[in-house]
């Protein structure tokens, strides 16, 4: 049911905004930037882009959204992108969310693809606005050399323009470049570009057209954990016994440059820092608090190594896969874990519960190419609808599971690159009648007693023939 | 199941006034079965307790992969499954060469399981299924017991059984090996062969065949049932002991029972051309001639009989001359002589090692030594003696199998480690009619000597009436097993003096029948000292249990001052594989590691644990002693991507690949001659440090092992 009516909405509100677009198209052009700051982390294998834009409505006509531009290269691997606008001055500044979409744009330069932010307020003519905009990019530091052996550590080139890729004209932009040491092995110069300790700084540059793109590539060392996540399903199974019970399966990669030659065991134990530095041992895994039974395993049993530090804000599960994983090796585990119910069930009216649990993936500073929730509801469970404050796929499955008859209705949720910053609730509603609890129990209950009535009679019928 | 059945044994003692007893010893015994069936099964979790729940060791994880397959493809695909994964290649074609008892067991297990929507993973199953099976086998036991000597004698058997530690060695759970079921099912066909034999009912004949089924399924053991019961069978004829009942219990089981046996692919016409049965076909054919004898000599008079054997035998000579040497011929025209290494080598313990190094090889194929039997059946060897003259008190069909069964198992035992497992179950029972005997006499003179007991006229009634004996001592003994499996979590004590105190005992039995006492004091004493006989050995299981036969010999652990050490190293690798390799690459390891490698890994061996092709065997253990170029080439033309090697000197692994080198030079010189022992050895010794032979420095696995 929900469905369609969901398409619906969504293809009106495209259509709308199509309508928008191209009845006001003019109106892109009478805004300006008046200073662009940008700063790139590169510390982690996760790029991480905040832009600063001073944006002025130099129109005549209030504007009501700004868009940003990024190259096609860039968009499949943007997994977030979120805007805040600023208000006020200084130390009382305070921040407002806007809705980001991503929009198609006619007679786009060079494939450009565009995201739209929606002001909260329109912008007045002459007014201006600070805009904080924070995307991040996965798969964007590419390894070179592509094969290393043991000992050598990770180089890798990043590739962007000096200049912001805009629609609208910037009159003073500069460009910082953060990465996570001082090794620098290379960096296109585009004056006035200087470097100082881990920051690279292009800029300040002034005046620049629309669409002005200049090519650069810096060539670095990166030893962070390239931990990819290649697919994670995490399901989450409601018992209204008290339990709230999730299982995590992984597939792991190291995604940076691939391992080349023998791998030295005794190398690696007597100087991990030096003999497979670009490698990973550990990963930490933020699980909620109050967790219990916590296992890892694969599918060749427990995996022994292994630590669990609980307090009463969060634990923190640190967990090392059976190997130390060098680039290109893979590891599959499963991370399972009991929660207190009373933590994650609420009541929203009479009979309508929700179950508020995280997005993402609990693992730090990892990238999960394709994530899939599972919310096992319990049996006899009706209507239900997640909510989710990004846009997922989502199906109905059943699973059956435990002395289960009907089977449970199973809400699956699925989203592509996820980054740590998808780390934010979701909601599942759904109707549930707590006499359903006891249809188990019951069930075992009266096929006990049907077995000991059998027991009963069948030692008091006499079948023999003959008396 | 058993409080009907003991009910209805006791109810038909014709003795009203006890109905209610019997009925209360019924429910008794009922409840300390269950409690026996708990035990069995909980002692042998400390496996999953102490480390995880996990397949252990080898053979198994051959058999969880069956399964696992099995439980995928389902039973049509089982029986046609060639497996690419292994042997390589060459394959094997599993459906054909397992026996599929233990697999089809789990895997109807796993279906009824998840047809209930109870959703249990195949490994789980498979772990289990050892443990929930030595339940079944301790009531196999009671029962079997109880036909031979009353349900006192089946409840001590079935304790003592529940915690043998030769069966736990076995059967703790994930140790998911063929002996596992095979134990219950050798025990149940030896019960229902017995029932049969004492009731002489084509039921349980009918049953007993099926029974004989699921053995040849489960375990190429199916040869001692099927040798046994013919000796029986002969000697009750040599004994004059025949009867219908004996033609019953026998002829059905042999037609039936082989036909039965050549369905499973893996036995097939082995059933009727190996010489493994040969000996239950020749006592068929002995039963036939003994039965038409009795036949004749019940319808002529004893003269016209005479007259006829003499012209019988006369004939019957000739003809007997002739089958034989027909036979002989046969069983000679083939090149093992119609027996199989193994089954040969039981016969003639040094046979193996003189012929076939890979038999040799396996640890667990050598000779046991005396500490073993201690460590394996415990204060049970020291019973045993007391348990066969219990038999002979007075001796039956039943008793005397028993005693036939302990007598051969014994031997067999002591050819082969292994089969200690197959003495245990005979062990059990003999101590338990042992102890339960003992427990009987000295509680009924305790019993005789304290007036004001109202047990006295039982005792007059049990005195008088000698055929009822038997049925009214069941509730007696009952009593007295249950109190025995009560007191036993707290005493200790020496063996010895308790066989000084329980000889005479038995020996006296006759004598005491007529007093029916012995001295008061005497008769406490004694009992205390059994009581801490027990205690002894219940100690001695758990800490066996516990201890000795828990650990998955996948993941080692060592205590160190800082606690607990787990050296997961196998999984390690065995994962790394998994992962990082292609799906299709050959990896090559000594055999050892050839099952695990295919389950764990999922990647195809050359050579695995089923050693069913020496040449196979010996090409790897050739380029593994050959020098780097060599081995280079022989492992090129198998395709072979990755060597799998167990290292254990950085941590001092015993059983690491340099330890087994020696066999692998042996079994490759075996079939190519240029790898000759004593080129590895200097001055005869054998030694991996600098004074090493330069043939043993060069060699693949020495240059593996120490790299640098």
């Amino acid at each position: 049911m929900e469905g369609p009516i969901r398409a619906r909405e969504a293809l009106a509100l495209t259509l709308f905004s199509l309508l928008f677009f191209l009845s006001r198209s003019s109106a892109l052009h009478d805004l300006l930037i008046s200073n662009a700051e940008r700063r790139i982390d590169l510390s982690s294998h996760i790029v991480k882009v905040y832009l600063t834009l001073k944006v002025e409505n130099a129109g005549s006509s209030p504007a009501s959204e700004v868009v940003l531009a990024f190259p096609p290269s860039q968009v499949d691997h943007l997994a977030t992108v979120e805007a805040l606008a600023t208000k006020g001055k200084r130390k009382k500044t305070t921040f407002v969310r806007l809705e980001v979409k991503p929009t198609e744009l006619p007679d786009a330069p060079n494939d450009t693809k565009y995201f739209t932010i929606y002001l909260a307020n329109p912008l007045n003519s002459a007014e201006s606005i600070t805009l904080e905009v924070l995307y991040m990019l996965t798969h964007s530091l590419e390894p070179f050399p592509a094969e290393i052996g043991q000992s050598e550590s990770q180089l890798v080139y990043y590739r962007d323009s000096a200049l912001v890729l805009s629609p609208y004209h910037i009159k003073q932009q500069t460009t910082f470049i953060k990465t996570p040491s001082t090794k620098v092995d290379s960096f296109t110069r585009v004056e006035p570009t200087n470097r100082a300790g881990t920051e690279i700084k292009y800029g300040p540059y002034e005046d620049h057209t629309p669409y002005s793109f200049s090519a650069i590539l810096v060539h670095f060392e990166n030893n962070s954990p390239f931990a990819v996540v290649e697919e994670l399903v995490r399901e989450v199974e409601i018992s209204h016994w008290g339990n709230l019970q999730v299982t995590e399966q992984y597939k792991l990669v190291h995604a940076g440059a691939r391992h080349k030659g023998v791998f030295s065991r005794v190398d690696y134990q007597s100087k991990p820092s030096f003999n497979g530095v670009s490698s990973f041992r550990y990963l930490l895994a933020r699980l909620p608090p109050r967790v219990h039974s916590v296992y890892y395993r694969d599918e060749i049993g427990n995996i022994s190594s292994s630590h669990l530090r609980t307090d009463s804000r969060k634990s923190e599960l640190e967990i090392e896969p059976r190997y130390p994983l060098f680039g290109g090796w893979k590891a599959t585990f499963v991370i399972g874990y009991g929660l207190p119910l009373q933590d994650f069930l609420f009541e929203s009216s009479e009979d309508r519960r929700y179950v508020n649990f995280t997005f993402g993936c609990p693992l730090m500073e990892t990238v999960v190419d394709k994530l899939t929730i599972k919310v096992v509801l319990p049996e006899g469970s009706k209507d239900p609808s997640a909510v989710v404050p990004f846009p997922v796929d989502q199906h109905l499955e059943t699973k059956y599971s435990y002395l289960d008859v009907v089977g449970r209705t199973v809400v699956v949720l699925e989203k592509k690159n996820v980054v740590p910053g998808h780390n934010s609730h979701f909601q599942v509603y759904y109707t549930f009648k707590p006499i359903f609890m006891l249809a188990e129990p019951l069930m075992l209950a009266s096929a006990f007693f049907l077995f000991f009535v059998a027991c009963i009679a069948y030692l008091h019928i006499d079948l023999s023939i003959r008396k | 199941m058993a409080a009907p059945e003991a009910s209805s044994a006791a109810v038909p003692t014709l003795m009203t006034n006890n109905t209610l007893r019997n009925a209360f010893g019924g429910v008794l015994s009922f409840f300390i079965l269950l409690l026996i069936g708990v035990l069995a099964f909980s002692i042998r979790l400390f496996s999953v307790i102490k480390y995880e729940s996990v397949i252990h060791e080898f053979d198994p994880y051959f058999n969880y992969r069956v399964t696992q397959f099995l439980t995928k493809n389902g039973i049509y695909e089982f029986w046609n499954w060639f497996d690419d994964r292994t042997w390589y290649p060459l394959g094997r074609v599993i459906g054909g060469t397992v026996y599929p008892g233990l697999t089809l067991t789990a895997g109807t297990i796993w279906w009824l399981l998840n047809s209930l929507n109870i959703p249990l993973s195949v490994e789980t199953v498979c772990v289990f299924t050892a443990p929930i099976f030595s339940a079944f086998a301790s009531w196999a036991t009671y029962l079997l017991t109880k036909e031979v000597k009353g349900a006192g004698a089946g409840l001590t058997a079935a304790v003592l059984l529940a915690m043998v530690p030769s069966y736990i060695s076995r059967s703790v759970a994930g140790s998911y090996d063929n002996e596992a079921v095979a134990i219950f099912a050798l025990i149940f066909t030896f019960y229902l062969y017995i029932k049969t034999l004492n009731t002489g009912s084509l039921f349980y004949a009918t049953l007993n065949s099926i029974a004989y089924f699921y053995m040849v399924c489960s375990w190429g053991g199916y040869t001692f049932i099927i040798n046994l019961i013919p000796m029986h069978v002969l000697l009750c004829i040599v004994t004059g002991r025949y009867s219908s009942r004996l033609y019953i219990a026998y002829a059905p089981l042999v037609v039936l029972g082989t036909l039965l046996a050549a369905l499973v692919p893996v036995v097939g016409f082995n059933a009727v051309m190996t010489s493994e049965h040969f000996a239950s076909f020749l006592v068929f054919i002995i039963i036939h001639v003994v039965a038409l004898v009795y036949y004749i000599k019940g319808i002529l008079s004893p003269k016209m009989f005479k007259v006829a054997v003499t012209l019988v035998i006369s004939a019957g000579l000739a003809v007997c001359c002739a089958v034989i040497a027909v036979l002989i011929a046969l069983v000679a025209s083939s090149p093992t002589k119609g027996w199989s290494g193994r089954s040969l080598s039981l016969l003639d313990p040094t046979y193996a090692s003189k012929y076939i190094p890979i038999i040799a090889s396996v640890s667990e194929h050598q000779p046991p030594t005396w500490p073993s039997y201690f460590m394996d059946i415990n204060v049970l060897a020291f019973l045993v003696p007391a348990g066969i003259i219990a038999c002979f008190l007075p001796l039956s069909d039943a008793s005397s199998f028993v005693v036939l069964y302990i007598a051969t198992s014994v031997y067999f035992s002591g050819v082969m480690v292994r089969l200690m497992l197959v003495l245990a179950p005979a062990a059990c029972i003999t101590s338990g009619i042992a102890l339960s005997q003992a427990f009987d006499v000295f509680t009924r003179s305790i019993k005789f000597q304290l007036p004001g007991l109202s047990s006295n006229t039982e005792v007059d009634a049990g005195e008088t009436s000698s055929a009822t004996k038997e049925a009214q001592n069941d509730a007696v003994k009952t009593e007295k097993a249950e109190e025995t499996s009560k007191d036993r979590p707290s005493r200790k004590s020496k063996k010895k003096e308790r066989e000084h105190v329980e000889k005479p005992s038995t020996k006296t039995k006759a004598e005491k029948k007529r007093l029916l006492a012995l001295p008061l004091e005497a008769s406490v004493i004694s009992l205390l000292l059994l009581v801490f006989l027990g205690a002894f050995y219940v100690v001695h299981c758990v800490w066996a249990a516990a201890e000795a036969y828990s650990a998955p010999s996948i993941v080692l652990t060592s205590h160190s001052h800082d606690g607990l050490h787990v050296f997961d190293d196998f999984r390690e690798a065995y994962a790394w594989l998994r992962h990082n390799t292609d799906v299709d690459d050959k990896v090559a390891s000594w055999w050892d590691y050839g099952y695990q490698t295919t389950a764990m890994a999922n990647r195809t061996v050359i050579v695995d644990n089923n050693t069913w092709n020496n040449t196979h065997i010996a090409t790897v253990g050739t380029a593994m002693s050959s020098p780097e170029k060599a081995a280079w080439e022989i492992f090129h033309s198998l395709d072979v991507k990755y060597i799998l090697v167990v290292f254990g000197g950085l941590v001092g692994y015993p059983s690491d690949d340099i330890n087994k080198f020696l066999w692998m030079v042996r079994i490759g010189g075996g079939v190519f001659p240029h790898i000759k022992e004593p080129d590895y050895l200097r001055d005869g010794q054998y030694r991996i440090d600098s004074q090493a032979t330069p043939t043993m420095l060069n060699c693949l696995m020495y240059k593996l092992s120490y790299y640098r």
